[in-house]
């Protein structure tokens, strides 16, 4: 038995196509996450994983297919038989309704801790200084920085900026959380401490698509594991199915080549 | 020396005057010159080609053009135009746009030189274009052009003096006009250097604070 609402699709991805230029980079992706999955992008470089992402948080205009976020269509509409692109003020709104970390952090650097985290809050949720201050403190303090509240982002260290983007992404209490090689740019000593948070959202029920390169990780935390190639998704299944036996052969593949 | 100093106070109240007109041009002029340059460079990224192209031209027909030229045009063009301008108004009005050009650039390489991350960060957690321009450009970019902006002040205070070419009561001509009454022409040119020098250096040094109190966080 599936209760109705948690069997409609938060995320409804539906034959999405993007092209730069004369170069393919999506070739029509079919993809649907409900209420509280997990699913894991894997896939080589240049397989599309990053850009789906950025098409979903609409940082990438796409040109053809459907988001469809908790009902929503996302980021075009049809006018008169055309479809266009929504106005800034819309493509905000919607923005908001998903939650992004880099791989880069893009941490606000003339802002502190606190600052980068309430930015959204100020400006996008208009809440007042002294309960924006409250939410950030309280999602600094989820992911260990508690301490570090006024700190410019010069004065943290990798990890801590990664977990700061993470607290500035929560904190606008998104459907949906999109991680993209959070990890990737990071010291491997400071690895841990960001997926070590990343399991905390995981367990209070966040609903998360995730890039990565982290595979033992992707296998830890998923319900679902997605495998790219060349701008389709090749494979879909739980982690046992894709990391288990009887995978396909260029599945073996790319999970032969990406141990380190 | 005692001569000159007797001289120096007959002519204090002038003199004083002069001064005041100088800063008063140009604080007028940085203040008109960063708001217009603060459109300026924001234009200049951020704009549709066609729009972005008047804006260019302008910046560099005022880079390119000598600033007594500027100032010449300003006082005369208007008059032809059924304008009324006031040497002074002119003047600064000269000032400004030179001033306008120089900051747009500054701006504008600030601008460009802020990742472009910064903007999908922005964008990610729903922020419109403007508001990222007002919370996370242009905050950035004004810290860079901060030491910049203080050698175009520099250059404003330094290039008022060319409004004594406009009869503008400013701090040469009285300068001037004081030494055509004493004739004590080394002694006064010597007192007016060493009165821009020391605006010059108070302004280069209220940089250099805002600069240090600033640089921890970037």
């Amino acid at each position: 038995m599936t209760k109705p609402d948690t069997a409609r699709p938060l995320l409804d991805i539906r034959g999405l196509k993007k092209n730069f230029g004369a170069v393919e980079i999506l070739k029509g992706v079919d993809l649907s996450l409900r209420p509280k999955d997990v699913v894991s992008i894997i896939g080589s470089s240049g397989s599309g994983k990053t850009t789906l992402l950025r098409c979903v948080n609409l940082l990438e205009e796409f040109q053809g297919g459907d988001i469809i976020l908790d009902g929503e269509t996302i980021g075009y509409k049809t006018v008169g038989g055309k479809r266009v692109r929504l106005r800034d003020a819309d493509l905000s709104r919607q923005r908001a309704m998903t939650g992004m970390v880099f791989q880069s952090f893009n941490l606000f650097p003339h802002l502190t801790a606190a600052g980068n985290v309430m930015l959204g809050l100020r400006k996008v949720k208009k809440l007042g200084k002294d309960e924006a201050f409250a939410i950030a403190e309280k999602w600094l303090s989820r992911v260990g920085l508690g301490a570090r509240l006024d700190h410019y982002p010069s004065q943290l260290s990798g990890g801590q900026q990664q977990r700061v983007a993470i607290a500035r992404a929560l904190a606008m209490n998104p459907k949906l959380v999109l991680l993209d090689e959070v990890t990737s740019a990071l010291d491997p000593e400071l690895v841990q401490e960001v997926l070590t948070t990343i399991k905390g959202i995981v367990d209070d029920g966040a609903t998360l698509l995730i890039v990565t390169h982290e595979m033992r990780f992707a296998r830890e935390v998923s319900s679902r594991i997605v495998f790219m190639e060349q701008g389709r998704i090749a494979e879909e299944g739980t982690p046992e199915e894709i990391f288990g036996e009887g995978r396909s052969q260029r599945l073996n593949e790319f999970l032969k080549s990406s141990r380190h | 020396m005692d001569a000159f100093l007797a001289q120096l106070w007959i002519a204090r109240w002038p003199l004083f005057d002069g001064f005041l007109m100088t800063l008063g041009i140009s604080v007028g002029a940085i203040v008109f010159g960063t708001i217009l340059g603060c459109i300026v460079g924001i234009q200049l990224v951020f704009a549709p080609l066609w729009l972005r192209f008047p804006f260019r031209i302008y910046v560099d027909l005022m880079r390119g053009t000598p600033l007594l030229v500027l100032i010449l045009a300003a006082f005369y063009v208007p008059a032809v135009l059924g304008l009324s301008l006031s040497a002074a108004q002119a003047g600064t009005l000269a000032l400004g746009l030179f001033a306008g050009a120089h900051i747009g650039e500054l701006v504008r390489g600030s601008l460009q030189a802020i990742p472009p991350g910064q903007i999908e960060a922005g964008r990610s957690i729903g922020l419109t274009f403007p508001q990222i321009l007002a919370n996370v450009l242009l905050p950035q970019a004004l810290r860079t052009s901060l030491p910049p902006w203080i050698n175009t002040g520099v250059e404003l205070i330094k290039g008022s003096s060319l409004l004594s070419m406009i009869g503008v009561g400013e701090l040469l001509l009285k300068t001037q006009e004081v030494i055509g009454r004493n004739f004590m022409t080394i002694q006064f040119y010597v007192f007016a250097g060493i009165l821009y020098l020391v605006v010059n250096i108070a302004l280069d040094m209220l940089g250099k604070s805002m600069e240090r109190r600033l640089g921890a966080r970037l």
